[in-house]
């Protein structure tokens, strides 16, 4: 018997089973029955009614208030030096415009080409024909510039890192990673549901601390994936760790390497190619490198290279690069060109160098008030008051961030726009247990090849003179 | 063969500026002329309806195009321009032909070969209007919203999938098995090695290289070009059983019904790409910062307002990217103590973002308003978990279009429920904007709903305006907290001033703005194609999935051979399909997904029936049983309202059920009937 007979055979029983049983005396008052059992609780009725929801965001704080207000709008390019939507034209050392690549002619004209011919957005996942040759070669670029095997390009350089864990690391396995990580990482590691472990911020001895109590710990457990997870350049501090040794601890302890290069891709080493060449270390070493394509390089989109395997796996499972439209293929070409800029000409680098040094020199042993955290080499100059004017003054972290955006608001009052870390943003209804570790306070100064020594040393000064006057004022 | 006329890799060349050059020339004054030609037949009609009377106003133009667009589509090969000598061009030169400025009733003069090319290449991405009754206006007409009605395949089918995937498993842990032990240097990345745990492990893993690995071919084709009504692959072939793809260097020019291009905006010419090239000369490629700190320009400020007047709300935000604008947002909007009661097909991104918010998840089952009611009675009576505490907000997530199912959310169901339980909205737009609503202005639009009874309207920029992105729009208050608060703005690149350029044109453009005419022109060509293949591909005999107004199209095959199948079916037709099986979709639901876009002609849609009714015999996957519509034409005297009672009475069955005849149309009649079918309720 054919299978669509036996269905249709068991729906003709079903169906006369059901008129017999209504024509059983009583079925109805049964049915009655059992249909008001299940009737409506009046309480759940008055319960909804009771049931008020909070609104839906709270009110905006006066501090937020201003800070809304107070944002900056360019009008026009942004540049060295760039038009505010008030009018003036200020000294622009807020934007990761470190090489002046944004009003870059070369640049717009390759953009325009490329514009000419795929227009603007891809329209498409990379799985579903989203994938065009301009990603296929910008991910060759990237994977031959930093020496690794293979490189994957994401369409969003913040989303990258986050789903690069959650694509490798799952529930049971072990990540150990920095303090003083940036936001995307952390969400990351939330969303991978992954045993965490944190060291102290670039502290070795306690990395190693950390790591062998991980591997005592385990050894008697099934062996289980484990990672060590930290920045070239810290987003929160700037400063530089120290690759070989972290390397050589994941290799003595079993641990593979998860470096986020966002702020050291494309701005350390001879060539840009970040923290691996800077400090001499084979990429291929470092299992996955995720960096950003938006920020120095002044293109879209962020990667992450490794070896063959790594990459291949995260075209299915990083939710990032799965469920999302392919970058446009205009910021991909960008991208590429740009590292054939500091490919062939890697004295852009110097310049800038150059400038940071200038910059330095006008802030870090010259004010009284606030010194660098940042590395010698990173061009975004990370200043956190000193110490001892935070003790003498009790500031209390808000207090510190008050008293930076004046700093910020008096500088731009003087023609030199610069900003400040923003204190990162947290869970609604969070406890004080979720918040863990807090950044400190801190301008942040950027600087750029796209201004003289001289304009340099000036809004140096403008910066001191602008932190000098606000802490005083303070007194 | 390829279109491209320039390599953007290549230094540039004399070769290629003036091609940049020669396109300018040539656009500006087409631009300039085109609000004056188009407003023309919108000077008469307001609405579809009046239409008619309005033919022999605009008869005499569209004849003209209509003679263009058969001349120069590009499916037609036409390499000599002498074929279209006899024609008499009437009236006024058309938008893109060459010979404006000569007097009205002059012969048709041929156009140069350069010309034929710029139109060729320019249909390929846009095609022309064939007809204008090829239009419809994408509107929910009043009344219940029905749910479609999902067919089921015979039983045989649903159990040869299943005995299919167990042979695939049995086979993949065979070849396992044995490749283990013989081939380790294979499976180097399953096992631990040297102290280091497996890189992957686990079912998902075995899917892929066991599963998926087979028909990987189909998926993430490399392209080049513009994905507009043309996509160009870029051929590949494998001789490892597709572990490793070689390019052969060869171009093939397929028909897109993949790429998510549903206005057609995906174009490198036009008012759009103008624009950008424009604003590119004018703000460089990147604001190279966050919106937070001084990622903000006036073109952002300029966008997000047109983006807040588009869908109907004070306020919105862009993001660069869409993913990311779920992801997060709602750890900005929610956390503990708060409940989001997801649909169970929302996409990863909206899943994403609530696991990242920490608020308690729930879902409910698809698009099922009792099944939300009772859930809602449910969770708000019984509060938080353990505690008990009131929830101190709920968020009901929904997508407006579904972009596996073609389903819409029901949203009067959605709004009433609102009203009575307090619940706060939050409605993803990422397929709906721009493609549902006869203004295109997503669900709301397309349900007559002011928008202000949703809370927060997130949709993304990738798909309708052919950009890339997302926004957030609410009320003042919540998308002023959200600019602090929100780590997109904190973190997020700020949009490049070329994808905010094409937004721009985009958003003006449908809303008449900018070239007037051509947004409405694009909006019904959406409507009337998804109506039109959604109708033929019923009336062939396949299970269709989803709302008739909606441009995805998701045709049933089960089985998981037919994925491959189909796939390379279509593309020796030259047609490019997506196909998804699990995990997108039930392990059983594989499916083949078509994409309509405004760029596509009834021609192309005819094609791609014609495509799929062979394939469809070959590979038998006509078994829809005719409960979700495609029937054959009512008799005589049998209005629509009377069918139900005369399926009844006429052709009941013994118990009084309703009773179907399995559709299975000949693919001619569903031409003939095809256009005038569609604009009554499809059935």
């Amino acid at each position: 018997m054919d299978l669509q007979d036996v269905q249709s055979w068991l729906n003709d029983i079903l169906m006369e089973a059901s008129i017999h049983f209504h024509k059983v005396p009583g079925s109805a008052i049964f049915l009655r029955y059992v249909k008001s059992s299940y009737q409506n609780d009046p309480e759940v009725d008055e319960l909804i009614d009771e049931w008020t929801p909070e609104p839906l965001v709270a009110p905006l704080t006066l501090f937020e208030e201003a800070e809304n207000e107070k944002r900056p709008v360019i009008v026009g390019p942004t540049g060295p030096k760039s038009k505010l939507s008030n009018g003036r034209t200020v000294t622009n050392l807020a934007s990761y415009n470190f090489y002046n690549l944004i009003s870059n002619e070369t640049l717009k004209e390759k953009a325009i080409q490329v514009l000419r011919t795929y227009g603007v957005g891809p329209c498409s996942p990379p799985g579903f024909y989203g994938t065009q040759d301009v990603h296929i070669k910008t991910e060759a670029d990237i994977a031959a510039h930093l020496g690794t095997p293979a490189c994957i390009v994401y369409a969003q350089a913040f989303s990258t890192i986050s789903s690069v864990i959650s694509a490798f690391s799952k529930r049971g396995d072990i990540i150990v990673a920095d303090r003083a990580v940036n936001y995307a990482i952390r969400k990351g590691i939330q969303i991978s549901r992954s045993t965490i472990r944190w060291y102290e911020h670039n502290d070795m001895h306690d990395l190693q601390r950390v790591l062998e109590n991980v591997v005592t710990e385990q050894a008697k457990k099934p062996l289980t994936r484990r990672f060590i997870i930290t920045e070239g350049l810290f987003e929160n501090i700037g400063d530089m760790i120290d690759l070989p040794k972290i390397i050589e601890l994941g290799r003595q302890y079993k641990f593979r390497l998860i470096l986020d290069e966002t702020w050291s891709f494309g701005v350390l080493g001879r060539t840009g190619r970040g923290i691996t060449e800077h400090q001499n270390v084979d990429a291929a070493e470092v299992d996955m490198i995720v960096g950003s394509l938006a920020g120095p390089l002044c293109a879209g989109g962020g990667f992450c290279a490794g070896s063959d395997a790594i990459v291949e796996h995260q075209r299915i499972s990083a939710s990032a690069y799965t469920f999302s439209a392919a970058l446009p293929a205009m910021l991909a070409t960008t991208a590429s060109e740009v590292l054939s800029m500091l490919q062939t000409n890697p004295e852009m680098l110097t310049t800038v160098r150059e400038n940071i040094k200038t910059m330095w020199a006008q802030l870090d042993p010259r004010s009284d008030w606030v010194h660098c955290t940042s590395s010698a080499e990173n061009p975004i100059i990370v200043l956190t008051l000193k110490a001892d004017l935070i003790a003498s003054k009790k500031l209390r972290i808000a207090d510190q961030e008050q008293l930076l955006q004046e700093v910020v608001d008096e500088t731009l009052a003087n023609g030199v726009l610069i900003t400040r870390l923003k204190s990162m943003p947290r869970a609604i209804n969070a406890t004080t247990k979720d918040i863990g570790w807090e950044l400190q306070p801190a301008l942040k100064v950027c600087v750029t090849s796209g201004l003289s020594k001289k304009e340099i040393e000036r809004a140096g000064i403008t910066i001191r003179h602008a932190v000098t006057k606000i802490v005083n004022k303070r007194r | 063969m390829s279109r491209r006329l320039m390599n953007p890799f290549a230094s540039t060349s004399p070769s290629s500026t003036t091609t940049i050059t020669y396109n300018e020339k040539h656009e500006l004054p087409r631009r300039a002329s085109s609000p004056r030609i188009k407003k023309f037949p919108n000077f008469f009609s307001t609405s579809p309806k009046s239409k008619s009377e309005t033919q022999t106003a605009t008869a005499a133009l569209l004849a003209a195009a209509q003679q263009q667009a058969f001349v120069n589509s590009p499916s037609q090969q036409i390499s000599s321009p002498s074929l279209s000598l006899p024609t008499i061009s009437l009236s006024t030169a058309r938008a893109d032909s060459a010979n404006m400025d000569e007097p009205p009733t002059t012969l048709f003069q041929p156009p140069s070969p350069a010309e034929v090319r710029r139109i060729a290449r320019q249909h390929a991405q846009f095609g022309p209007l064939g007809h204008h009754t090829h239009r419809y206006t994408s509107r929910h007409h009043g009344g219940d919203f029905p749910e479609p009605v999902m067919d089921e395949p015979p039983y045989y089918y649903l159990l040869t999938t299943y005995i299919s995937y167990l042979i695939l498993i049995i086979f993949g842990h065979i070849r396992d098995f044995f490749g283990k032990r013989f081939h380790k240097d294979h499976y180097r990345h399953l096992q631990a090695i040297d102290g280091y745990a497996a890189l992957n492990n686990g079912f998902d893993d075995f899917y892929v290289r066991r599963l998926k690995m087979r028909i990987n071919d189909c998926f993430a084709r490399p392209v080049t070009g513009v994905p507009g009504r043309y996509i160009t692959l870029i051929d590949r072939q494998s001789d490892d059983h597709n572990l490793h793809f070689k390019h052969t260097g060869t171009t093939t020019e397929t028909l897109n019904m993949s790429s998510y291009n549903y206005l057609g905006f995906a174009q490198s010419e036009g008012p759009c790409a103008d624009q950008v090239e424009e604003n590119v000369k004018r703000y460089g490629l990147s604001l190279a910062s966050t919106r937070a700190d001084v990622g903000t320009s006036d073109l952002h400020v300029e966008v997000e307002d047109l983006i807040a007047r588009f869908v109907g709300k004070p306020s919105a935000m862009v993001f660069s990217m869409g993913f990311g604008t779920n992801a997060t947002a709602f750890p900005a909007l929610i956390g503990k103590g708060c409940l989001v009661i997801s649909d169970e097909l929302n996409h990863a991104s909206i899943r994403f973002g609530a696991r990242l918010s920490g608020a308690t998840i729930t879902m409910f089952k698809h698009n099922d308003m009792k099944d939300l009611e009772r859930l809602l009675r449910e969770v708000i009576s019984q509060g938080q978990p353990r505690t008990h505490r009131p929830w101190k907000r709920i968020l009901v997530v929904v997508e407006g279009l579904y972009s596996m199912e073609g389903t819409m959310c029901n949203l009067p169901g959605l709004i009433s429920l609102k009203k009575k339980y307090k619940f706060n909205l939050f409605v993803d737009e990422a397929h709906s904007i721009g493609a549902l609503g006869p203004k295109g202005r997503g669900v709301c639009d397309y349900f007559g709903i002011d928008p202000s009874e949703v809370d927060i309207l997130m949709g993304t920029l990738t798909k309708s305006f052919g950009a890339n992105g997302g926004y957030v729009a609410g009320d003042k208050a919540i998308i002023d907290k959200l600019r602090l608060t929100n780590a997109g703005s904190v973190y997020n690149e700020s949009p490049a001033p070329a994808v905010l350029a094409q937004i721009s044109a985009a958003l003006r453009i449908i809303s008449g703005e900018f070239v007037p005419g051509q947004g409405e022109e694009r909006l019904q060509r959406l409507a009337f194609n998804s109506r039109y293949l959604r109708l033929g591909l019923k009336r062939l005999g396949f299970i269709v999935s989803g709302h008739d107004d909606s441009p995805i199209i998701p045709v049933l095959l089960y089985n998981p051979a037919k994925m491959p199948a189909f796939s390379h079916e279509m593309l020796k037709r030259k047609i490019s399909v997506v196909v998804v099986g699990y995990p997108a979709t039930p392990l059983v639901a594989s499916r083949a997904r078509f994409c309509v876009s405004a760029a596509h002609t009834k021609d192309d849609l005819d094609r791609l029936l014609e495509a799929c009714d062979e394939i469809g015999n070959v590979l038998q996957i006509k078994f829809s049983s005719g409960i979700a519509g495609g029937a054959e034409p009512l008799p005589e005297g049998i209005t629509p309202e009377m069918e139900k009672e005369w399926r009844r009475t006429e052709k009941g069955g013994p118990h009084g059920e309703l009773v179907y005849q399995p559709p299975r149309w000949k693919l001619d009649e569903v031409l003939k009937r095809g256009v005038q079918d569609v604009k009554s309720p499809l059935r």
